[in-house]
């Protein structure tokens, strides 16, 4: 099926049809585009930036690759196609077919859930929206923008469901994502992670190695969804993600050669002193995005999270890949809980510890990508390890935001902790290095001292391709 | 033994995002802890899962003897390089290739050396003892139905037959059949038009420019038996061949182009090849071309078509009703000013390709355009030979 692009709003849900949903998105569409000039990405509406449109919601339509300013960028409305008859897989409601329509009991969770998701989109456009300044090299920056644009698209997705299937409600809803801004005193983002300013590159790194793959697994428990528009969104959605992904994990990844490089070749353990990033501070930043994102996964036992597994809206990750019944009901889960002073397991029902299950396979999968990074070490001679902190440490939500804990996992006093949490955490000075070493590289094929060159380029293009022209 | 083409991902590039798995519409691609790996034995090459993969990891291919099996790809760091020991044994060697290319390239060939930005090339992979074989994917005529030059664009595909090229070698082919004299016809020797990831980035395939040869009742075996092929027809291939024909892979190469008729099929792939890989390159392309007419000049209509400031194309014709002739040499000497200026770089390489007296012709117009402009091109010639900047192939 290929996505419309002769009309306003490019999409493959035949919004044609739909005189009343289209007007709505008209209307909706100005006020993006304000949005997106206001705090969309700082000074960047005349450039001619490098950028990957899908243009179809089959796998070849991913291949479209052309210079184009990100205003004219062709956000729109794509769902994955219909499969044939498809199920509800999981919950009280498995076997029946998927809802087409929101089901009117579960209307306020829906809505919850789609406004959750969908508030992180534009969130991340301005906590980024400064990077631009400062880019390391004309391919970070291209790859800056393009996870913009995703973003703002994936905020469409999430609106159109609104708009599509909540009527009045879901149209105010509409209005207020662009209305809330990240840092926002008076209105600020709904979840904590997203009214934090993404500061610097090796900040925005670790933010879409960490945080965004906190998106990549919501959206994921998403695609599972009995309702079915919010299951194929979300479904579309996770190619976009997985760029995301790619930017944060060969980012970081750089940053690392780059450090270990300069300690081979100068036979030195100063990195700072030759203008690099030295792998004890990438693990204070590492720890810090790392403990921020768990936090997203919310509460270890939630009955909300059972509720809404059990009414078939939000699956576990890769629900029809895992071998059991799908209802959970006499199922057990081991969960990780604080005993006297000393953290220890307790056996939890399944159900309400399914958060703590979607951050057990998030933690998993954090850490295959540590482990690469520590090959990167390792294959440049150099003696050092990456490690992912204890899920206790540095926790602002569930049970152990009551406690301090070191990065092992060790109960500690408050005392304690404030005496010793620059040792894990990036002070205040770290922060004033990294800062000082963002000035922008924008010279086609250069790189920032501080960072080594990508493997490969976009679209296989050679390192000195012009990805941004500034106009 | 045949070689065949695996598709793998690159380890040290995939971020394990799962995608190209979620493509997959076979379930030809499974994954570990550490690798994301395709089962070449499923794998039917849709290609639905290129272009979705956020790293480019998923487009990796390697010449195989032995295809790589998933267990061993699950436990890899890096991807191995193309699987070595895999020319013809020596005396599978086709002497008459070697042969023609001395006469090609000319008597000082062992002197001459490749670009130094130039990859290393595959050569003799398969021989008339050992061909590969290739399905015609296409046959198009690119001269004008009224002209009598009948010029041929033709697409072979290797399917699951690696058959790795560069821009300027030539494959050789076997047309059916005995001569006279009841012996095996000769291999026929064609220069490759398209670029080295293939005349659509990533099919399996090459293109080649074929004239049809015509002299009175006379019929030339190759060309005829090539340009009547159909869609579908299969082919036997040797080679690749040609070692020193190449071109830089570097930027900053300015490159000097000058064939004639189908002469122009390596210049088209060497276009081609910068065309997608460094379309904003800073180094300069520069082309001369010369045909009777516009009707007879291969792929005039997309010549037209590329932009000036990514190539600077002259085209001269020998045969206008309404203008004097002008011949390649002629056309030189008008842009003398400008070719002057790029033979002054030591960053500038020159190729020569199309009949065996034009050859002559060109090296006097090169001459002449020095010599007006205080160069010395005898020693700027010798120079430039030494250094693998000047490329000569005529038949």
């Amino acid at each position: 099926m290929s996505i419309d692009y002769s009309q306003k709003i490019p999409n493959n849900v035949n919004l044609n049809d739909d005189r009343r949903l289209q007007r709505a998105l008209e209307n909706w569409q100005p006020n993006y585009l304000k949005w997106w000039d206001d705090l969309g990405p700082n000074g960047s509406t005349d450039y001619d930036v490098y950028l990957r449109t899908a243009v179809s919601v089959d796998p070849k339509g991913w291949a479209h690759f052309e210079h184009v300013k990100m205003p004219d960028y062709r956000w729109g409305i794509f769902l994955t196609p219909v499969e044939g008859e498809r199920q509800i897989n999981f919950g009280q409601h498995k076997g029946e077919a998927a809802w087409q329509e929101v089901p009117g009991e579960y209307r306020g969770e829906l809505r919850r859930l789609i406004v959750t998701q969908g508030d992180t989109e534009p969130a991340s456009v301005e906590q980024q929206r400064a990077l631009g300044k400062t880019c390391p090299s004309l391919y970070d920056l291209r790859n800056l923008f393009q996870v913009n644009v995703e973003e703002g698209r994936h905020l469409w997705a999430m609106v159109y469901l609104l708009h599509a299937h909540f009527g009045r409600d879901g149209r105010e809803e509409a209005d207020e994502m662009l209305e809330r801004h990240s840092g926002d005193p008076d209105k600020p983002r709904i979840l904590q992670a997203f009214n934090e300013e993404t500061p610097d590159w090796l900040s925005f790194f670790m933010f879409t190695f960490f945080t965004d793959r906190d998106g990549k697994y919501q959206l994921a428990s998403l695609a599972e969804s009995g309702f079915d528009p919010l299951a194929r969104s979300c479904r579309f959605m996770l190619t976009e993600e997985a760029h995301h992904m790619f930017v944060g994990e060969s980012g970081v990844g750089r940053v690392i050669k780059r450090a270990c490089e300069i300690m081979r070749d100068n036979k030195t353990d100063d990195v700072r002193a030759y203008g690099g990033i030295e792998l004890e501070l990438l693990q204070k930043y590492l720890n810090f995005h790392f403990s921020v994102s768990v936090d997203l996964f919310g509460q270890e036992l939630s009955t909300n999270a059972a509720n809404f597994y059990n009414m078939g809206l939000k699956g576990r990750y890769q629900e029809t890949k895992i071998d059991d019944n799908h209802s959970l009901h006499d199922d057990s889960y081991i969960v990780s809980e604080i005993k006297g002073d000393v953290i220890g397991t307790t056996e939890a029902p399944a159900l309400t510890a399914i958060n703590e299950r979607l951050r057990d396979d998030y933690i998993a999968d954090c850490q295959l990508g540590v482990n690469r990074w520590n090959k990167i070490i390792q294959k440049l001679g150099i003696d050092f390890e990456l490690t992912i902190p204890h899920r206790a440490f540095h926790r602002g939500i569930g049970s152990f935001s009551s406690i301090n804990a070191t990065p092992d996992g060790k109960i500690i006093s408050q005392a304690e902790w404030e005496a010793r949490q620059d040792e894990w955490l990036p002070s205040n000075e770290d922060r004033e290095y990294v800062l000082s070493l963002m000035a922008p590289v924008t010279e086609p094929g250069k790189m920032a001292n501080w960072i080594a060159a990508p493997d490969r380029g976009i679209n296989n293009q050679a390192p000195e391709f012009e990805y941004v022209r500034f106009n | 033994m045949e070689l065949q083409r695996q598709h793998l991902i690159d380890p040290a590039i995939c971020i394990r995002c799962n995608t190209c798995e979620e493509a997959c519409p076979i379930d030809a691609i499974t994954h570990n802890d550490l690798n994301y790996v395709v089962d070449f034995d499923k794998c039917e090459s849709c290609m639905h899962c290129i272009s979705p993969c956020p790293t480019g990891a998923i487009d990796s291919w390697r010449a195989v003897a032995k295809p790589w099996s998933v267990e061993e790809q699950l436990t890899w760091d890096d991807l191995p390089d193309d699987q070595e020991g895999d020319a013809v044994e020596e005396e599978d060697v086709d002497r008459e290739i070697v042969a023609m290319f001395d006469v090609a390239e000319g008597k000082d060939r062992a002197k001459i050396i490749p670009p130094k930005t130039a990859p290393k090339p595959k050569l003799h992979l398969y021989s008339r003892n050992k061909p590969a074989k290739a399905v015609v994917a296409g046959n198009y005529r690119i001269t004008d139905k009224d002209s009598d030059t009948d010029i041929r664009h033709i697409v072979l595909d290797f399917g699951a037959t690696s058959f790795p090229v560069l821009e300027g070698q030539s494959i050789g082919i076997l047309p059916p059949g005995e001569d006279e004299k009841g012996k095996p016809h000769h291999i026929r020797l064609y220069s490759i038009a398209s670029p080295r990831d293939g005349e659509r980035p990533n099919r399996n395939n090459l293109a080649l420019t074929i004239k049809r040869v015509v002299d009175g009742d006379i019929k030339g075996v190759g060309s005829n038996y090539m340009c009547d092929l159909k869609k579908g027809d299969e082919v036997l291939v040797t080679g690749p061949f040609g070692q020193t024909f190449l071109m830089p892979d570097h930027p900053e190469a300015n490159i000097i182009m000058v064939a004639t008729g189908t002469g122009a099929a390596p210049m088209r792939a060497m276009t081609m090849r910068r065309q997608r890989v460094h379309p904003d390159a800073p180094g300069k392309l520069m082309l001369f071309l010369g045909a009777r007419t516009p009707g007879d000049q291969p792929y005039f209509g997309p010549l037209k078509k590329l932009p000036k400031e990514f190539i600077d194309v002259n085209l001269s014709f020998s045969r206008m009703a309404d203008q004097p002739k002008e011949y390649v040499q002629d056309r030189m000497h008008k842009e003398g000013e400008k070719l002057a200026e790029l033979l002054k770089s030591n960053n500038t390489y020159v190729y020569i390709c199309g009949l065996k007296g034009m050859e002559k012709g060109v090296e006097e117009s090169f001459a002449g355009v020095c010599a007006a402009r205080g160069l010395d091109w005898p020693s700027l010639e010798a120079e430039m030979k030494e250094s693998g900047r000047y490329h000569v192939e005529t038949y």
